[in-house]
């Protein structure tokens, strides 16, 4: 014991080498624990999954809650805010309230991204859908934005009835039977009914759009690279077999390293291989932002190589983290921006900016939708019945929306399929036309 | 070593090779074939390599310098070097330097950018040692080590609040946790061409700068410690603090200058990579953290030129791997290549020379 003791105080030196070695790899785990520590930190995580904690029939509570789970934190936030703005707009126009005021509708946005992690986070996404399920006040979930999250998110859902509708979830695999994994849609189902619908059409339209799009924009041959997330690989993946299908020479189709610090020596390779256009299937938060800086460092200039990339990106954030390299940056999204909608969607825009005196960001007229479409299927219901909610939102037809009339197929997919293709000009996205996903 | 961990060892370089080696063997004639058809690319990647493994060594000698004098692992040190690199987006901004600034208005802020950058994170990494690891010093091996990655996270928090001062400065863009744009302040000229070589390897003045600066800060730190009396202390009491004391040393002034240097070191990478890559991030210190400790194990840690051989090294891998295998599986070589060389050198490629007894 007291050799032990004067073992552990001399401070310096006279480690023999295994030991060296050994402490080498003891650290490689502590430095592993602190990583995953610091992305699965999360304050809930530990809220008891509600399964059972249905709440069919009679609490014939007066106040009905809406919670939506968006990314609040990280460089989401600016895309989330406004996602969020349309939803208290669509609330307030109803003066939040549903069946001629019989019913008050209250709303609560939860965050599920964490700051360690600086984009959502399994954990937290997760203890949000338990909160959900587990508070028999809550009858809908409005959310998610992140694809992946969504997986999480809907079976725990499902088991308890909640009726959840994505105003951004764009993962064929959610809802579509064959287009994902052999699996999918059904194992995000367990009660075999289904409770999630989204309000924007599908990648597996939007990566069919953006590939006819690059080839109407002169391209010939190109290079996709994905995030190896749920959602930029499913769209690059689309992209690729349309790519292939109308003819464009696909050079190479590979995942990066979303931490990465810089991305010079994969930009040399794919510059050596001499592409009209790299599409990048992904998110902002994936590194986007250096990966088009660094495409634009290894000498790729903007008037030679085109560089495009989904929804995921099609915010502020990636003009920020790209700076002037975004420049001509071009990005699909499933749908069309605020600013050029037309009828009730023009009127909508003209309210929103009066209302929050900002510019809407993509995603908010699917969040006005979204929340719309939820007060519409409660209006339906009239009482604190998930199940009968669920199947009011989920049985929407010929919903007047400020996108069109619209309808959710039997998969809770929405019938409108316009979309839309802007570029980065003077610093903003700007949109350059409709295209078609045909 | 006993017979039992040499077998665990070999088992896991079988492992590593198995499971890596059919994607590198069955590929070997196409990247041969590759090679040969355009060697320039190669040349190309190497060079690519070579910057980024500069960059890496940079922050691979803070972990080395604090490791060789007093056996601790700095976790904080990658995250210090991202303080470094919000540091200098700061003293930029002040100046209110954009994309494409003339070299000529720009190079007086990038001094004082490195100045302040250097001197900010030297104070903070001696205040770290002298409240987060001295009072530990005497206590188990494990206690400093938890203590600095602690350190490491209030570092990441702070380089958080940082990125959320956009009210104060400018640069810091529309949300803390966003990654920031630096100015891109050196030129892209290409020197090859304009020394009319017809060649397609670029090699740009922003290169130049980062290669030169990288070298001039390593052999700057290695004459230091080789002839320099503070560097000749710092040895002796690497080597045995006891009676470095009894010889009249000051070792605890010694430590403190080591992590004062450490520190000007980790702010002068955060300049530079900041100043190559054009992006500051808040996360960007435990990637590179990571990496650059790894190059530190790799060399021999408690090495400095053990230091700047794994640096260089695992730069010029991974251009390698993104060249001629695929992206996705640049990390693994990395980590093979790492455990490997563990398997057969447990002290690092270099190690053997450190703690030599005179």
């Amino acid at each position: 014991m007291l050799k032990k003791l004067q073992n552990s105080r001399t401070f310096v030196t006279g480690m023999p080498r295994v030991g060296l070695s050994r402490l080498a790899l003891a650290l490689w785990v502590a430095s592993l624990c602190a990583s995953c520590a610091s992305s699965g930190s999360s304050p809930n995580a530990g809220a008891s999954p509600a399964a059972g904690t249905t709440a069919s029939g009679s609490t014939d509570s007066s106040t009905l809650k809406i919670v939506s789970s968006l990314p609040m934190t990280g460089s989401s936030l600016g895309q989330t805010q406004t996602i969020i703005n349309g939803i208290k707009q669509a609330l307030d126009e109803t003066n939040s309230a549903a069946c001629d005021g019989k019913i008050k509708l209250e709303y609560e946005p939860l965050d599920d991204a964490t700051a360690a992690a600086g984009k959502w986070d399994p954990a937290q996404e997760t203890a949000n859908a338990n909160q959900a399920a587990a508070d028999p006040n809550i009858v809908a979930y409005i959310g998610t934005y992140n694809s992946g999250a969504a997986k999480l998110a809907i079976p725990i859902l499902n088991q308890a009835d909640v009726v959840m509708v994505s105003p951004a979830n764009t993962y064929p695999g959610l809802t579509k039977p064959g287009k994902g994994e052999p699996n999918e849609p059904n194992i995000y189902y367990p009660k075999n009914t289904r409770n999630f619908a989204r309000v924007v059409p599908a990648d597996d339209l939007q990566g069919v759009a953006a590939a006819n799009w690059a080839k109407s924009l002169g391209a010939k041959r190109v290079y996709i690279l994905d995030d190896q997330e749920l959602y930029g690989k499913g769209i690059a993946d689309i992209f690729d077999q349309t790519a292939k299908k109308i003819g464009l020479e696909v050079l190479g189709h590979e995942g990066i390293d979303a931490k990465a610090a810089d991305y010079k020596a994969l930009m040399t390779k794919i510059k050596a291989l001499n592409p009209d256009l790299i599409y990048f299937g992904g998110i902002t938060q994936n590194n986007a932002g250096q990966l088009i800086k660094d495409a634009r460092n290894v000498g790729m200039t903007n008037d030679k190589v085109k560089i495009m990339g989904p929804d995921g990106t099609f915010e502020q954030a990636l003009i920020d983290a790209a700076g002037k390299d975004a420049e001509g940056y071009y990005a699909t999204f499933g749908g069309v921006p605020g600013k050029e909608l037309t009828g009730a969607g023009k009127t909508w825009y003209e309210n929103y900016k009066t209302k929050y005196n900002a510019e809407p960001e993509a995603y908010a007229s699917y969040g006005y939708e979204a929340a719309k479409v939820v007060v519409n299927g409660i209006n339906q219901v009239c009482k604190n019945d998930r199940a009968a909610i669920r199947d009011a939102v989920m049985g929407t037809k010929d919903f007047k929306g400020l996108l069109g009339t619209w309808s959710f197929d039997a998969n809770g997919d929405t019938s409108l399929g316009t979309m839309s293709g802007n570029v980065v000009k003077d610093g903003k996205f700007q949109f350059v036309s409709v295209i078609k996903a045909q | 070593m006993k017979r039992w961990q040499r077998i665990l060892l070999y088992l896991a370089v079988a492992y590593v090779v198995l499971l890596l080696g059919p994607i590198a063997g069955f590929d070997l004639p196409r990247i041969v074939g590759a090679i040969a058809q355009s060697p320039e690319v190669l040349i190309q990647q190497l060079l690519v390599g070579l910057i980024n493994g500069a960059i890496i060594a940079i922050i691979a000698l803070g972990y080395t310098l604090v490791y060789g004098i007093i056996e601790l692992i700095n976790f904080a040190h990658g995250d210090l070097y991202m303080l470094g690199a919000f540091a200098s987006l700061t003293v930029i901004n002040l100046f209110g330097l954009e994309d494409g600034a003339s070299l000529a208005t720009a190079i007086v802020p990038m001094l004082l950018a490195l100045v302040i950058a250097g001197l900010f994170c030297g104070g903070l990494n001696l205040l770290t040692e002298r409240y987060a690891y001295r009072p530990l010093r005497n206590s188990s091996r494990l206690a400093p080590l938890i203590s600095a990655i602690g350190v490491s996270f209030i570092f990441q928090n702070l380089g958080l609040f940082w990125g959320g001062l956009k009210s104060f400065i400018p640069g810091m863009g529309n949300n803390a946790a966003a990654p920031k744009t630096f100015p891109d302040l050196l030129p892209r000229t290409d020197l090859l061409q304009a020394l009319g070589i017809q060649t397609s390897v670029a090699f740009t003045v922003k290169d130049l700068v980062v290669l030169v600066v990288a070298a001039v800060l390593m052999v700057g730190l290695h004459l230091f410690v080789q002839y320099t009396r503070p560097g000749k202390a710092m040895r002796a009491t690497a080597q045995n603090p006891m009676a470095a004391r009894i010889m009249g040393i000051n070792v605890d002034q010694i430590i403190a200058l080591t992590f004062v240097l450490g520190g000007i070191l980790a702010g002068s990478a955060g300049l530079l990579v900041a100043l190559y890559n054009n992006t500051v991030v808040f996360t960007m210190g435990f990637t590179a953290g990571l990496r650059a400790f790894t190059a530190a194990v790799l060399g021999g840690i408690g090495n400095i030129i053990g230091a700047m051989l794994g640096g260089v090294l695992i730069g010029v891998l991974s251009a390698l791997s993104d060249q001629y295998l695929s992206s996705r599986w640049t990390n693994a070589w990395v980590f093979a290549v790492l455990v490997i060389i563990l398997a057969f050198r447990p002290g690092g490629l270099l190690g053997e020379n450190v703690q030599e007894k005179v």
